[in-house]
């Protein structure tokens, strides 16, 4: 049995299950945000902040951040997997994402927090 | 086992059908996107902080670059969008002949461009 280290801990298929529910919590959120311009007239500070400062809109919004760091992991890992050959590079181009990745949940944490 | 076959990998050479076009847009716009979440998110956190770091994003927005920066992350996003419902439905079994396949890709494209036209419109005007 052959042990695939590129693919630790985790499979094709758990791969191709999470990245479609992530795509789908992020097309709903998409589809919500572009709502959310289309149908105010004009997007005030009083209404933005109002928006994030509602509950359900922070939880809302904390998962689509944890989704794009799922979703960015694997669709990155996909890509740089068939682009990038020497292996020493490509762990530093995934180590990079997955620092990037962490990034953006952890201020999307403190941002939600503070409003 | 490596094995001895020809490849012909110049794209300069190839001529891409349009599902192959659909699918190095969606992992072009993959990227770009993850990219271009810094601004995104620097101008979410800004936006958020105070009525003055709001005011800061809109006037940093009215500005052109600004504008193009915009337009481009939000077309790399609708292209993104578009390119992975359309993924999802041939998880589904549809279009997953050679000619659907073609035909679905080639709707995804025209879509986008004038989704993105659209964009461009509503940001600029």
């Amino acid at each position: 049995m052959v042990l695939n280290q590129a693919s630790l801990k985790r499979d094709g298929v758990q791969d191709y299950v999470s990245i479609r529910a992530t795509a789908t919590v992020l097309g709903l959120y998409v589809l919500f945000i572009l709502g959310f311009f289309l149908v105010t007239p004009e997007v005030t500070y009083e209404i933005w902040q109002g928006l994030f400062a509602q509950l359900w809109m922070k939880i809302f919004t904390l998962l689509a951040l944890i989704s794009v760091a799922i979703h960015a992991r694997i669709g990155l890992w996909q890509v740089v997997t068939d682009y990038i050959k020497s292996s020493r590079i490509r762990a530093v181009v995934q180590f990079l994402v997955s620092v990037v990745a962490f990034g953006y949940v952890a201020a999307g944490l403190f941002v939600l927090w503070g409003v | 086992m490596k094995k001895q076959r020809p490849v012909n990998l110049d794209l300069t050479t190839i001529s891409l059908p349009a599902s192959a076009k659909a699918s190095i847009l969606h992992r072009v716009t993959g990227v770009a996107m993850f990219i271009a979440l810094i601004l995104v998110v620097w101008a979410w956190a800004v936006s958020l902080s105070s009525a003055e770091g709001f005011e800061l994003v809109k006037s940093v927005l009215t500005s052109h670059f600004a504008k193009f920066l915009a337009w481009g992350t939000i077309t790399v996003l609708l292209y993104h969008v578009i390119g992975g419902i359309r993924h999802m439905l041939m998880d589904l079994g549809y279009w997953e002949e050679l000619s659907s396949g073609n035909t679905s890709a080639r709707v995804a494209i025209g879509l986008w461009i004038v989704l993105a036209v659209l964009a461009g419109g509503w940001l600029w005007f």
